[in-house]
């Protein structure tokens, strides 16, 4: 998908810049573009480093491990007929905590550990189980609660407060996250009513 | 009161790491090394995203698509500067990237628009990139209604980015 996107946005661009007479702009771009892309790079590193810092210790300190424990009351509604004993549910408890950190390094192997015995627990076969669409909903719905690349970027630029914008984040994700359980499990139903 | 979370925060591991005994420091040079490495895999594709975007709207290309969309989203109380955000936001994580620095680029962080790119950016994720990721490790083929679920999330999140900037920042 993104091979199109891509070659469709550079073409696009060379032929439109033709048309409205934009071309010393897109030529300066195609030239300048990539040293910016470094320069955000840069500019992003050192938060990358400080937070994936931070997180192992607070991994070692078994506050991910606290904090898992937690949300297991929470997942077990949402993962119905998954053994709350088994590795699968495990594993994906420790994900959601990874991803709720901010702990994307740590989050995608978990991830991939919790689809791994999902499969293997429940046998899906060709079509997706339930609760691997619950889980992939989970992840595709950013769950974070510290907003630390949007706040660097705002101290980039100049923001008075870059972390004004957490309780909106914060209530956006929730929402945003209900929405995708919610309509995974009404398609669900629905889904199954239709194959009766 | 927002300034003290990140502070507080930060004191909170660090307390519980020395109570748990831990080398904090060693601890968190392994994590920043790791970071490190894994933050230099994405800069190809950093590179080529922002090459691609950079010249998309050096054209002109990118306020005539958004233009085109905005009566759309006007309505919802969207800023038309966000409508590219939330375009590439499902698709690529480093092209979400490169489009947020450019709105920041454009308009303040503390405006209506750079408020509500940064909320965007904060509270959803690259769908279709972690559904080909996840999948890709099992033998599923048929992922049913996965992509639709995780869209309406997106969605759900991008018209709630703009309402809540609206109810609570001003």
């Amino acid at each position: 998908m993104l091979k199109w996107i891509f070659a469709v946005m550079l073409i696009t661009s060379v032929g439109f810049g033709a048309a409205t007479g934009n071309m010393d702009k897109v030529c300066n771009s195609a030239l300048n573009s990539c040293v910016e892309a470094v320069d955000l790079f840069l500019y992003l590193l050192g938060g990358m480093c400080m937070w994936g810092g931070l997180m192992r210790v607070a991994e070692k300190a078994k506050l991910t491990d606290r904090l898992s424990e937690l949300f297991r009351p929470f997942l077990k509604h949402i993962f119905k007929g998954l053994d709350l004993n088994g590795k699968a549910f495990h594993a994906v408890c420790m994900n959601i905590t990874a991803n709720l950190l901010g702990l994307g390094n740590a989050a995608t192997p978990l991830g991939l550990e919790a689809m791994r015995r999902l499969e293997q627990e429940e046998r899906p076969g060709d079509t997706t189980s339930r609760n691997m669409i619950m889980f992939v909903v989970l992840n595709t719905a950013s769950i974070t609660i510290i907003p630390a690349t949007a706040a660097s970027l705002r101290v980039r630029h100049g923001s008075a407060a870059p972390m004004e914008i957490l309780p909106c984040v914060l209530i956006t994700s929730a929402c945003a996250l209900a929405a995708g359980l919610i309509s995974a499990s009404a398609l669900d139903a629905s889904g199954r009513r239709k194959k009766k | 009161m927002s300034s003290y979370v990140i502070p507080a925060f930060i004191a909170i591991i660090m307390i519980a790491g020395l109570f748990k005994k831990t080398d904090v420091f060693g601890e968190f040079v392994s994590g920043a090394k790791d970071s490190l490495s894994a933050a230099f895999d994405i800069l190809p594709a950093l590179i080529a995203l922002m090459t691609a975007i950079g010249m998309f709207k050096a054209s002109g290309a990118l306020e005539f698509i958004s233009g085109m969309i905005a009566p759309l989203t006007e309505f919802l109380g969207f800023p038309e500067e966000c409508i590219p955000l939330a375009l590439i936001r499902p698709i690529s994580g480093s092209g979400a990237l490169a489009v947020f620095e450019s709105i920041l680029s454009d308009v303040s962080p503390d405006s209506f628009a750079g408020r509500v790119a940064s909320v965007m950016i904060g509270s959803t994720e690259t769908t279709f990139y972690t559904v080909a990721v996840y999948y890709g490790i099992t033998k599923v083929k048929n992922t049913r209604h996965v992509i639709a679920s995780s869209l309406t999330a997106d969605i759900t999140g991008f018209v709630l980015s703009a309402l809540t900037v609206r109810l609570l920042l001003y």
